[in-house]
């Protein structure tokens, strides 16, 4: 998928006047955020759970390798296979070869953000192997050929008109007559399709929720049965999964698993929680004949160790750029490439480089929402800082704000040069801005002043007003103090 | 370097460690073999008949319909009358599950019950449930000739039958029940955890059920314990 992230600032200005997706990114308040504040509140131990989770994963991360390697010998002896990939590029060769081992010509996917950041979908067909999308989110945005915009709703800046025009588009058999003004038309016209397609596909390909050291065991969490479905009825079930979904137990995944549905759809539970352990057995009637796992490293095992590590945490619930005003304002495409939101403000840059990136983690007000609903409490806001320190050390910014941090940098190191520059600052911008009491424009600071106006400073500053207080306080302390005394007496 | 022995220098490199160090590789054994319980929801730790009363309840909240039965004998005759209730032939598929298999169907005689896999061409389908989980109404399928996961996901109308005894608390109680009968480490193909029939909200959040899987989901609870 073509990276667009360099140009986030001309996306995020293009996206703020698309009326339908505005119209469209409203609906998460409705659905996403007010349904997790009711689920954390239905669940008295919620906060404490979060935790639980923190700590489980920060376990899982300290002994990574041990907890691959008896992952492995557990899938192995169920008679599964696990591949390893340190790249997107071999992780698309193995899928491909495991396609071709099986002449499969289509092959089903549930959905999976690990596909988008290998950009699977576009190697198959390439390859003359046919991809089909059967999430309905994911099924709608493949036909439009749309990267996702949500890491749970990949849908979510579309209407139901905008689907209804893509269906009557695609779907070469649809009666012209047929109503399709409802969600519910909808969907049912993408279940018909799409069921036929399960039934032919070759080979079906699922991401994992968590892999499960303990049994050998890949994990999905869903709602449609899509996945389900796709993993059922092929001849081989391969599992995309990234080395940092493991975990030690069954009960460590019923632990996040209490926390991951609350916080992304505000259910108490996902419909479909399967988990899954090697092919079809002996005595089976039904089930893959090969069940195939991938594990992708693609730069996160250079993430541990460094302040980026907490990161690997991330379980993908959507729930901070749910809560996100930049992504409220601006939706997924903006972002540029396969993750948005805070999460993907901060893992973006470790997988496509700070270089291409470095407006995600720029674009932020830093109010922290995103930290407080993490389930894993990532700290976000955080990693934005540090990827804009690394931004800085780099020399990647714009220069006129590198040498403005220089220069402030240079003046906050020497207080009494800080106080006088301050000062002698504002006085001048005082005796400029005049009676208006604002500028219109501003020299240097024009991308500032664009869409609002610069207030001329009115009084004293700061750090005057504080020392007055003190001083104030501490007047009033000493005259309480003899009164004080006084009473006492 | 192969690919899995360039991952795991770079894991270990990344950690400082060699993977040798016999207390990681201790607490990493120890996990595995005494996985901690950590902390469990209050919500579910009720008596046998809390537990009933409490998964009823959580179930019906995403839209599964319960009916309770007091014997197994009485299963034959709730399946056909939930048939007639929706409009549906009175045929149903099931797996080779005996306890299923030794109910006494005859009592129906318009009712057909066939035994396999779905093929996509059965309306209703029919399961015995291993567990039920009271914290958050959700049925714990195993697959297998007794129970094929087809039948869960290809049907538009899913039966379940689940005895009272068999609803627990919470998860955790399931994992104990399920290492008591597959051993420990050891797990059924396909294990899934089933909490309402299928939906979708991908379409401006409006949520609508049937999506890829059951449009609807009926459970049928047997109070009495089989002999």
């Amino acid at each position: 998928m073509q990276i667009t992230s360099p140009a986030f600032k001309a996306n995020a200005s293009r996206e703020l006047k698309n009326a339908t997706l505005q119209k469209s990114l409203r609906n998460l308040e409705r659905g996403f955020i007010n349904n997790r504040a009711r689920a954390a509140a239905a669940l008295p131990e919620f906060e404490a759970l979060r935790d639980e989770a923190r700590d489980i994963k920060n376990h899982t991360l300290a002994h990574l390798d041990l907890y691959l390697e008896a992952y492995e010998r557990k899938v192995t002896a169920s008679g599964g296979q696990v591949h390893w990939a340190r790249n997107a590029e071999e992780a698309r060769a193995i899928i491909l070869d495991i396609c071709q081992s099986l002449q499969a010509r289509t092959i089903t996917k549930s959905k999976s953000m690990v596909a988008e950041e290998i950009a699977l979908n576009d190697y198959l067909e390439a390859h003359d192997v046919t991809p089909i999308e059967t999430d309905l989110g994911e099924y709608i945005i493949q036909i439009r050929h749309e990267p996702p915009s949500h890491i749970i709703a990949p849908a979510i800046h579309l209407t139901k008109e905008q689907v209804a025009g893509d269906f009557r588009r695609v779907h070469g058999n649809l009666d012209p007559e047929r109503n399709l003004e409802e969600p519910v038309t909808l969907l049912a016209e993408a279940r018909t399709v799409l069921r036929e397609q399960f039934l032919a596909a070759d080979v079906g390909l699922t991401g994992a929720n968590f892999l499960v050291a303990e049994t050998g065991t890949s994990v999905i969490v869903t709602n449609e049965g899509n996945g389900d479905l796709t993993q059922t009825l092929p001849k081989a079930h391969i599992v995309l999964a990234t080395i940092e979904k493991i975990v030690p137990t069954l009960e460590d995944v019923a632990k996040i698993m209490r926390v991951l549905a609350r916080s992304a759809t505000g259910q108490e539970m996902s419909v479909y929680t399967t988990f899954s352990t090697g092919p079809r057995r002996a005595d089976d009637v039904d089930g893959p004949g090969e069940y195939h796992v991938v594990i992708l490293d693609n730069g996160r095992s250079a993430m541990l160790g460094t302040e980026f590590q907490d990161m690997l945490r991330c379980i993908r619930c959507g729930a901070c750029m749910n809560h996100c005003p930049v992504y409220h304002a601006v939706g997924g495409h903006a972002y540029g490439w396969v993750y948005p939101g805070p999460m993907g403000a901060v893992l973006t840059p470790t997988l496509i480089g700070v270089d291409k990136s470095g407006h995600l983690p720029n674009a932020s007000t830093f109010c922290g929402r995103c930290e407080s609903v993490c389930p894993m409490r990532i700290p976000l806001p955080k990693m934005m800082r540090h990827w804009r320190e690394r931004e800085f050390e780099k020399h990647l910014g714009a220069s006129v704000p590198r040498l403005a941090v220089r220069l402030w940098a240079l003046l906050a190191r020497r207080p009494f040069l800080y106080r006088l520059g301050v000062g002698a600052a504002s006085t001048a911008l005082r005796l400029i801005g005049g009676r208006k009491g604002r500028f219109k424009s501003m020299l240097l600071a024009g991308g500032w002043t664009k869409h609002r106006d610069l207030p001329v400073p009115t009084g004293r500053t700061f750090m005057d007003q504080w020392r007055q207080r003190q001083d104030e306080r501490e007047a009033a302390g000493n005259a309480a103090a003899k009164h004080g005394r006084r009473l006492g007496q | 370097m192969t690919a899995k022995g360039a991952i795991f220098a770079g894991i270990r490199r990344s950690l400082g460690t060699s993977g040798a160090d016999i207390a990681r590789r201790a607490d990493v054994s120890d996990r595995l073999q005494r996985p901690p319980k950590g902390l469990i929801p209050a919500r579910g730790q009720l008596d046998r008949a809390g537990r009933v009363e409490l998964f009823v309840a959580e179930a019906k909240t995403v839209s599964t319909t319960v009916e309770r039965v007091a014997t197994a004998a009485d299963v034959p005759a709730a399946i056909a009358d939930y048939l007639r209730s929706k409009n549906l032939p009175q045929a149903i598929r099931s797996g080779a599950d005996p306890r299923l298999a030794s109910l006494p169907w005859d009592t129906e005689p318009q009712l057909t019950v066939t035994q396999g896999p779905s093929k996509g061409d059965d309306l209703a389908g029919l399961s015995h449930a291993f567990a039920g989980v009271a914290e958050t109404g959700t049925l714990v399928l195993t697959s297998g000739p007794d129970n094929p996961t087809t039948l869960a996901f290809l049907p538009e109308f899913h039966l379940v039958v689940i005895e009272a005894a068999d609803i627990a608390g919470d998860y955790e109680a399931v994992w104990d029940r399920l290492r008591a009968t597959y051993g420990k480490g050891e797990m059924p193909r396909n294990l899934n955890f089933i909490t309402g029939p299928s939906r979708s909200g991908d379409i401006e959040q409006t949520i609508l059920l049937g999506a890829h899987g059951p449009k609807s989901l009926h459970v049928i609870v047997v109070e009495a314990e089989t002999p």
